[in-house]
């Protein structure tokens, strides 16, 4: 993130998600279950002309810092996504996002005819590949359009 | 076997295979010398499909080694259906056995159950993902007829949805077999079974056509291609008859070629071929008593 877009919407504290695909930032928000609801001041920045991506989108979120976990689950939708901790004004900590090995409760499963999509008391767990999810229970492997199957 | 559960084929090394084949060629050469075995055993039997013969098998199998059943009984006349959860029944019925099979219609039912209990689960069948008891007998037919080493095997039918067949290919991938699918393009094996067929290693081809391959195999093994899988009755009709096995289609395939079935079969397979010596699925459903006790043997 260059100075001339910090200074545009500086944030005092909170969490600046960089580099997230370009139109995958309202994505980004619903799988960090960030509606606003919370009183939190969201800024977005999407088709943002970036260097490295061409273009890119830009979530500010002030008052949070986001966890590694949180942060971690973002690498499914945002695998080049930074992560600069913002604290009185300054980049106090910056972070990259590791793919989990699990995720569980993000994501629901495709397949109907997955035991986890009955009324059942477990959280859909997916195991992550290299290359997209795998649903820990009935195997299905989901590669394209993760954010379709993003749990609310 | 060192494990808690038997859920999928792919938790099962060469050795924990060979080891129950070992142990259940012991059983079926003197059934009646292991009748003492288990005498405390008290195995529940939870079909929430009905499957008259795998679940006779288990109950067959938990006889023979001097034990017990307890029977969930069907759907229709269980508390499942006034709504309760799977995990709330195999909580309840795990304080009365000392393991729990379980058939039932959706995908990873049997991972879900095991996560809930601790005894033993034996996945009998989970929708269209695994059945891996009926692997082990599999296994046991094909290693009496043709050995599983060097194997060269064709299956055949539905393969996207035939759980035999995923359980079926995942422990191949232990052995020197090479595999050949055939289907009709939209029965082909599924991406999550591809997936770790290539991540085995596995010798693996697919084909639309038997005839190819036919006059290579040791091993046919046909599955039943379900005609409520096909939105077209003309569609189903065109693909069923294409994978009929009589004895015109056997013409160029080897003499010792052994044809498997996990049954039922309803035209996939003419009657014409049961006196053969290709014929080898009703010897298959009997070997699944032996392989059953132990695969119990080993799991108590
Ligand atoms: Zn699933």
């Amino acid at each position: 993130m260059t100075d001339t877009e910090l200074r545009v919407s500086k944030i005092r504290n909170g969490t600046v998600i960089d580099h997230v695909n370009a139109g995958e930032a309202l994505h980004v928000l619903a799988l960090l279950e960030i509606d606003g609801s919370g009183g939190e001041t969201v800024s977005l920045g999407m088709n943002v002309p970036s260097q490295t991506m061409g273009k890119k989108d830009v979530v500010k979120v002030e008052g949070r810092e986001l966890s590694q976990n949180e942060l971690d689950v973002l690498s499914l939708i945002a695998p080049d996504a930074t992560i600069n901790i913002i604290r009185e004004y300054e980049v106090a900590e910056k972070k990259h996002v590791e793919p989990p090995e699990t995720v569980e409760g993000v994501l629901s499963c495709p397949n109907l005819d997955c035991i986890t999509n009955d009324d059942e008391p477990v959280q859909p767990r997916f195991d992550v590949l290299s290359e997209g999810v795998r649903c820990a229970y009935c195997e299905t492997i989901v590669r394209d359009d993760l954010t379709d199957h993003l749990l609310a | 076997m060192r494990h808690d559960h038997l859920l999928t084929a792919k938790q099962l090394s060469r050795a924990d295979i060979e080891a129950v084949l070992d142990r259940a060629s012991e059983f079926a050469a003197d059934p009646a010398a292991f009748r003492e075995r288990h005498p405390e055993l008290l195995l529940a039997l939870c079909f929430f499909e009905p499957s008259t013969r795998t679940k006779m098998s288990f109950e067959t199998a938990a006889k023979r080694l001097g034990g017990d059943i307890v029977d969930m009984g069907s759907v229709e006349s269980s508390s499942v259906k006034k709504g309760e959860s799977l995990a709330d029944t195999v909580r309840v019925i795990e304080g009365y056995a000392d393991a729990i099979v379980l058939r039932h219609p959706k995908q990873g039912a049997a991972q879900l159950a095991s996560e809930y209990v601790d005894v033993p689960v034996v996945n009998a069948g989970d929708g269209a993902g695994h059945h891996p008891s009926q692997t082990l007998l599999d296994l046991y037919t094909i290693r009496e007829n043709a050995g599983l080493d060097d194997l060269s095997i064709g299956i055949l039918g539905d393969l996207k949805y035939g759980r035999t067949v995923h359980s079926l290919a995942h422990a191949l991938t232990k052995f020197d077999a090479r595999q050949h699918f055939i289907s009709p393009e939209s029965l082909k094996l599924p991406r999550s079974v591809r997936y770790d067929l290539h991540e085995a290693g596995a010798n693996v081809r697919e084909h639309e056509s038997l005839e190819d391959v036919l006059p290579n195999l040791d091993v046919l093994y046909v599955t039943r291609i379900q005609r409520e899988r096909f939105p077209d009755e003309e569609e189903y009709r065109k693909v069923a008859g294409k994978y009929s096995i009589d004895a015109d289609t056997l013409e160029h395939a080897r003499d010792d070629l052994s044809i498997m079935h996990p049954l039922p079969r309803v035209d996939e397979i003419a009657p014409e071929l049961d006196d053969t010596e290709h014929a080898t699925y009703f010897s298959q459903a009997h070997n699944g008593v032996p392989v059953r006790m132990a695969l119990l043997d080993s799991l108590l």
